[in-house]
């Protein structure tokens, strides 16, 4: 059935929306931006493992945890060096300083990638399952699945892990997490960590289905940041909620409105949910 | 000159600097084809002067809502293919299809802006840039019309009397011109009622509504004339090239927009010419280092934004305050 099929693609779509997603809520909730260095950090994560599998040779997993961690690394660099220094507090400055940060970004990756799109393997062979009707990739189930764990995993951390902790608090009220004695800037680095590792895993994950170039990378990013919109900015089950939701509709919508303005009509649906509700559909 | 005299004419000036700042760039306009008429020059200039149309517009919307439109290359290209279409396909006059595309503007972003702002923040930065994706959609797709990527060229230029206004020296009376009555109307808004409303808004919100700003309403005036300003700075441009093509108006040119409006400073009327200017020149600049042309964009922006966060014109000002004191307590230290 033809219909599954779809939902299938959605879903895997929709999963990758989903962790872009989490990481802009992630840092939105420690300094109340949008950082649109996202958006290169998933081309980045998608390169980093084209290096890794394709030019040094090693397993596809192990570039992966590669891909994860020099994103997340250089997430970092990205606060320690580009926003620490500015000497404002005001949001809009910040986010138009994480847009020129961005802008260097992707210099830089077309600096040292070059322009053309990247091939991947995927992690494991490509032999299609057949699930409910359809035929699915394994990829796009590796996706779901390192999404869900990636899920966990934040959950987790923010739960039970002190830094975690000290990282809601600077979220909550940054002063008083202060006056308590939470370094807010090593925090936040830390939320970039998170946010780096998040996109790193996105592009690492849809490589091999998509094949990544910069602008891939950008449309990807955007979509995720329509995803956290979609869902309320800020809330993690809102932006896997968003993710997913805008994975179906741009996946359903291409299937049975039109092909041509598939990427359109997403965005057009964004427009309609936010007049409807303009905080996102789960409520806060 | 003794102290009186010295006091007065800086009285003169400071009282008069909105005048004379605007006489004087009317001035610095009317006798720069005589100091260049270089071709390749002049078309920079002229580029200046088409983002500083969007720009000031937008300006007057971010600096005064302090909001965020990642969408008005969508306003730009409504009114740069309203009169490529009109022009191209019907035969229409340039000055009637610039009409016509502003009325259409004006129309589209009272539509789309009555919903979208009651929106704040990053919802609303984001349903602008998706209006604008929509719009470049609709302007890739629809080829019948707008002639697909690959654009629609053969628009006529502007007539003044018999004169096509086509080389560059005329482009830039045109195109200056209209970004001088501009300006001149934005910094004289401030001083109408409805603009000392706006600048309550401007700093804070909520006071301007307990203040009995009509807030909704003030967004919504200021969102309309943005985009109207953006129109004609997108029908201007496709007057001026003859031709336009949908990556004119992404949402990379949106962001840039936002990008020159942040660099010159929220709701500083220089500013917006100023951030304008610079984004234009940036990569004539770095036309040295090709290969890493965004990078040096980038890292410049950057720059910018670490050194004068408030914008380059009040960073400016502030810098040239602090000389002046510096050399002022320089001067008394030294008589003590």
């Amino acid at each position: 059935m033809d219909f599954m099929q779809f939902v299938w693609a959605g879903l895997g779509n929709g999963a990758i929306y989903a962790l872009i997603a989490l990481g802009f809520g992630v840092v939105h909730g420690a300094m109340g931006i949008v950082n649109f260095v996202q958006v290169d950090l998933v081309t980045l994560g998608g390169m980093l493992l084209y290096s890794a599998s394709v030019l040094a040779g090693l397993p596809v997993p192990v570039g992966l945890l590669a891909a994860v961690v020099g994103t997340a690394l250089v997430a970092m660099f990205v606060e320690r060096l580009g926003l620490r220094p500015a000497r404002t507090n005001h949001p809009l400055v910040l986010v138009f300083l994480t847009v020129g940060i961005s802008i260097v970004l992707r210099g830089a990756i077309q600096m040292v990638w070059g322009k053309n799109r990247m091939a991947v393997p995927p992690i494991t062979e490509d032999v299609p399952v057949r699930l409910w009707g359809a035929m699915v990739l394994p990829q796009t189930l590796w996706m779901m699945a390192l999404t869900v764990a990636a899920i966990g995993a934040l959950v987790w951390f923010f739960r039970g892990t002190n830094l975690g902790l000290a990282m809601r608090a600077v979220a909550s009220n940054p002063t008083a997490a202060a006056v308590v004695g939470i370094p807010a800037g090593r925090v936040r680095m830390a939320a970039f960590a998170v946010a780096g590792a998040c996109g790193g895993l996105a592009g690492a994950l849809v490589t091999p289905v998509t094949t990544l170039s910069a602008d891939v990378g950008v449309l990807l990013g955007l979509k995720g940041f329509a995803a956290a919109i979609l869902g309320g900015f800020g809330s993690f089950p809102g932006a896997v909620a968003g993710g997913v939701l805008l994975g179906l509709v741009e996946s359903l919508a291409a299937a049975y409105v039109s092909s041509a303005y598939k990427d359109a009509l997403a965005f057009v649906v964004l427009v309609l949910v936010l007049c409807w509700r303009p905080s996102g559909i789960v409520r806060q | 000159m003794d102290g009186l005299t010295r006091a007065r004419w800086l009285h003169f000036f400071w009282s008069h600097r909105l005048g004379l700042g605007v006489l004087a760039a009317a001035g610095a306009v009317l006798l720069f084809p005589w100091y260049t008429d270089n071709p390749y020059t002049m078309g920079l200039t002229n580029r200046i002067a088409l983002m500083s149309i969007a720009v000031l517009g937008l300006n007057l919307f971010m600096g005064c809502t302090g909001q965020i439109s990642l969408g008005h290359a969508a306003f730009m290209a409504v009114g740069a293919y309203t009169s490529g279409i009109l022009t191209v396909h019907a035969g229409w006059s340039p000055w009637l299809a610039l009409a016509v595309a502003v009325a259409a503007a004006a129309g589209l972003s009272l539509a789309v802006g009555v919903p979208l702002l009651r929106l704040s923040g990053h919802a609303l930065a984001m349903a602008t840039l998706a209006c604008n994706v929509v719009v470049h959609h609709v302007l890739l797709q629809e080829d019948r019309w707008t002639g697909g990527p690959s654009g629609l060229a053969g628009i006529p230029p502007l007539t003044v009397a018999q004169w096509a206004v086509d080389d560059p020296v005329r482009l830039h009376v045109v195109l200056w011109l209209v970004v001088l009555v501009v300006m001149f109307g934005g910094l004289n808004l401030v001083r109408s009622l409805p603009g000392r409303g706006l600048m309550v808004l401007a700093a804070d919100e909520v006071c301007a509504a307990c203040l009995g700003v009509p807030v909704a309403r003030a967004k919504v005036f200021l969102w309309t004339l943005s985009a109207v300003l953006a129109a004609v700075a997108g029908s201007l441009f496709a007057h001026t090239y003859g031709f336009v093509s949908p990556d004119s108006f992404g949402i990379f040119v949106s962001t840039d927009l936002a990008i020159m409006v942040v660099l010159g400073g929220m709701g500083s009327v220089w500013g917006s010419v100023l951030g304008a200017a610079v984004i234009v020149l940036l990569p004539e600049f770095s036309e040295l280092a090709e290969t890493y042309k965004e990078f040096v964009h980038g890292g410049i922006l950057v720059a910018i934004l670490l050194v004068a966060p408030q914008g380059m014109i009040r960073g400016i000002r502030q810098a040239v305050a602090l000389a002046w004191w510096r050399a002022q307590r320089g001067r008394s230290d030294a008589a003590a």
